[in-house]
């Protein structure tokens, strides 16, 4: 894989304003997101259905205790193919203090990057709203875009959290 | 500095928190004809323990007033002074003063000055009346210490407040002479006859002298709730171990049996102290109900006897809180609607003195707490004529039960007179919300003239739930067990249909079918209820049969937050994890109960 040494590369000239990302892939497309929300990653399991959710989020599983939400974005975003094997991925976040799982495609590698990397993210064109983007960079012969993961899972369109007026009501 | 401090002044609060309610306690407590050396000690300990603290924070109104209160106190222990019903009852205004001032301080909010000075001129003019002729009371000794934002006004005499004319100097005025308390203190003809007892099946032999200091530690709950949950994981790991365990064979097997039934002893006994960590004798929620009648029937000017039994159960000490607002409300219902006054009773030729009963006592899972009154009952022609009022439809010749339960819809006053105390509307339905929060229900007995029964059933615990595991496809679900009456298999004679709803014709009532697996949207499940199993549940609201594929087990299981990572769900109270590791939800009868549309008055025609 061209993109480790080029990983690899990034990581020469670290220095204080450079930032580590993730990168993973829906459907044809490349993204990453900030490590530091990364938990961990591991092999998609049985997950037990929720009620009344919708059809991207597939249920919760037991995490070490925690009972942890699991969104598949292949289906949110209508990209790549929704089947789960031994080799489907997860990704445990863990933003706004709470944990989720991502089911993506493959991850791909960590790149380092320096902000003066980052050019602004497209305005269409890509399966997320611009609004959970962070930008956009050119690696090797292909564009990863750079997502804001927290923004994006604290989002209303994924409904992981409740609303602030629903809460208050109990 | 400043910064260091702030960590113990939690610890104070808390600490004077506690003092300042086992003060009120033993005060209310305190036999005045004779009493009891040790209790005053007590008393006074506690204030002492509260100046000494507030002194080292700099609460400087805290410590103007203990010490005052506390000069008073020693000389009742020293037997130099007696204490009478006025004294205690300024001693109570004090401790009431100090618990505001407390949570002045605590919520960073101005200390109302004025007030604590007007607390000391009292209890300053109580010492003097009564040690005039024995020597100068000790307020040079208080100047010295400077506690007293205002030294000056306080180190003067009692004439200076102009409460006062030439009271003072006579003992048989001293009620006018307390002159703020004026109003309260002629009142306090009427506590007289106001006898608050605690029943002795309560406190037992023991006084609180011993038990109090002995051994115990302060844990921050947050430390006990992380343990809970970690023993939570144990039980699970040790019920994933099990599993395993019975796959294995050769020569190990006996070996690894041996061990984990050990495990398994130990894991339960782990879980079983970790839990009792939690719990809290119910007096700590009753102690504060003899003071609370008390006060409530001098001011309705009614004659209330409150009799305290089964404080010493125990409950989780989650509960204990929430329990405290529906408590008082049902309490202060009793005697504000319940209790007649002292001629109507004597005029229906009961005893001029009202009773109401405040029990707790522990049946096999769960709690039942209830409060009893002998007073009117409740009243059905006004209860249907409001619930008609209201705008609802009631049948007015429904069973009475079913009249009670309508106190419970939002909006429901009968009291005739809407009073301060009670009688605004709001108030039982948020009685019965708060207590189905906490896993509880409420029942009601009333008969017209003789009384009526409040019937508070709880379970043990927020954490752990005993439930029934039933499997819908191929989840599985867990039903609390408390809410399960009977599980059977419908004979297809016994299924009724009304328009699209089915009905179970079960032990002569009907019992609404709920489809557990459409509900919860799961395929493959059995949708006949013939062929499946129907598990009947009774809700604090309906009654109604739960179709599932089959029953699995009964079980406890560690109530897990949904919420935590995801959000609230229609019908689930919460998670759990399975033997297996895997995720059931454990339902929640009352969200699916309100999802039956047949109204429930049918299903108990018979």
């Amino acid at each position: 894989m061209s993109n480790i040494e080029k990983g690899h590369e990034h990581q020469m000239h670290s220095d204080a304003d450079s930032r580590e990302f993730l990168s993973f892939v829906l459907g044809d497309e490349h993204y990453a997101l900030d490590i530091m929300s990364v938990k961990e990653i591991r092999g998609y399991e049985k997950v037990t259905k929720i009620a009344n959710a919708p059809a991207f989020i597939k249920g919760v599983i037991n995490l070490r205790g925690d009972i942890v939400p699991i969104v598949d974005l292949r289906l949110k975003f209508n990209v790549g193919e929704a089947t789960y094997n031994e080799f489907t991925i997860v990704i445990m976040l863990n933003v706004a203090q709470r944990i989720v799982g991502i089911v993506v495609d493959a991850v791909s590698d960590v790149i380092r990057l320096a902000d003066d990397e980052i050019r602004p993210p497209p305005e269409f064109g890509v399966a997320f709203d611009s609004r959970y983007l962070l930008g956009l960079v050119a690696i090797e012969d292909h564009m990863v875009i750079l997502v804001n993961i927290e923004r994006l899972i604290s989002s209303d369109e994924l409904g992981l959290i409740e609303q602030q007026t629903e809460t208050v009501q109990d | 500095m400043s910064i260091d401090m702030q960590q113990f002044h939690g610890v104070f609060f808390d600490e004077s928190q506690e003092h300042l309610d086992n003060m009120e306690h033993e005060l209310m407590e305190l036999d005045l004809a004779n009493p009891d050396a040790e209790q005053l000690n007590s008393i006074f300990r506690a204030a002492h323990s509260i100046k000494g603290g507030s002194g080292i924070f700099g609460f400087d109104a805290l410590t103007g007033l203990t010490h005052i209160m506390e000069n008073l106190l020693d000389k009742a222990r020293q037997g130099t002074t007696t204490l009478n019903e006025d004294m205690v009852n300024i001693l109570l205004q004090t401790v009431d003063l100090l618990k505001n001032t407390l949570d002045s301080y605590r919520n960073g909010q101005e200390v109302d000055q004025s007030q604590i000075d007007k607390g000391i001129a009292v209890l300053e003019s109580v010492i003097s009346n009564d040690q005039r002729r024995v020597a100068e009371p000790v307020i040079e000794e208080d100047a010295g210490f400077g506690f007293f934002d205002g030294p000056t006004a306080v180190s003067d005499d009692i004439e200076g407040f102009g409460f006062f004319t030439d009271a003072p100097l006579k003992e048989d005025q001293s009620n006018k002479a307390y002159g703020l308390y004026e109003k309260r203190a002629d009142k306090s003809a009427h506590v007289s006859q106001v006898s608050v007892e605690i029943n002795p099946t309560n406190q037992g032999g023991e006084r609180p002298k011993t038990t109090q200091e002995s051994g115990s530690i302060r844990v921050d709950t947050g430390k006990i709730d992380s343990l809970v949950n970690l023993v939570g994981e144990l039980v699970i790991t040790q019920s994933m171990l099990a599993m395993i365990g019975s796959k294995v064979t050769g020569t190990i097997e006996d070996k690894l049996q041996t061990a984990l039934a050990e495990l398994q002893r130990n894991t339960r006994e782990i879980q079983e102290s970790v839990m009792s960590m939690r719990m809290l004798p119910m007096s700590v929620t009753f102690n504060r109900f003899p003071r609370l009648v008390r006060d409530l029937s001098t001011k309705l000017d009614k004659k209330v006897d409150l009799k305290i039994e089964g404080g010493n159960t125990e409950i989780d000490k989650g509960m204990i809180e929430k329990l405290v607002d529906p408590l008082t409300h049902l309490v202060r219902n009793s005697i504000d609607h319940g209790i007649e006054t002292a001629q109507e009773r004597l005029a229906q030729g009961k005893p001029e003195m009202g009773t109401v009963i405040l029990r707790a006592e522990q049946r096999g899972g769960s709690i039942e707490i209830s409060i009893t009154d002998d007073g009117a009952g409740l009243n059905r022609h006004r209860i249907l004529a409001k619930a008609t009022e209201n705008g609802l439809s009631v049948d007015p010749n429904i069973p009475d039960g079913k009249v009670w339960e309508l106190i419970f819809e939002a909006g429901f006053s009968t009291a005739a007179a809407v009073t301060d105390v009670s009688g605004r509307g709001v108030g039982m339905d948020v009685v019965r919300r708060n207590l189905e929060a906490i896993g509880g229900r409420i029942e009601i007995e009333s008969s017209a003239g003789k009384g009526s029964a409040f019937h508070i059933h709880l379970p043990l615990t927020l954490a752990i739930v005993d439930g029934m595991c039933v499997s819908v496809g191929d989840q599985i679900f867990v039903v609390p067990l408390v809410n399960i009456v009977e599980s059977i298999q419908p004979s297809v004679d016994q299924i009724k249909s009304i328009s699209n709803d089915v009905l179970l014709w079960i032990r002569d009532q009907y019992w609404p079918l709920v489809r557990l697996h459409k509900d919860m949207q799961i395929d493959n499940a059995i949708t006949e209820p013939n062929k499946g199993i129907v598990v009947l549940i009774e809700s604090s609201k309906k009654r109604f049969a739960l179709l599932v594929d089959s029953l699995m087990g009964q079980q406890q299981v560690v109530i897990k937050s949904l919420e935590k990572h995801y959000k609230r769900v229609l019908g689930v109270a919460g998670a759990t994890i399975m033997g297996d590791g895997g995720v059931a939800m454990i339902l929640d009868v009352e969200s699916l109960a309100g999802q039956v549309k047949i109204a429930s008055t049918e299903s108990e025609k018979t």
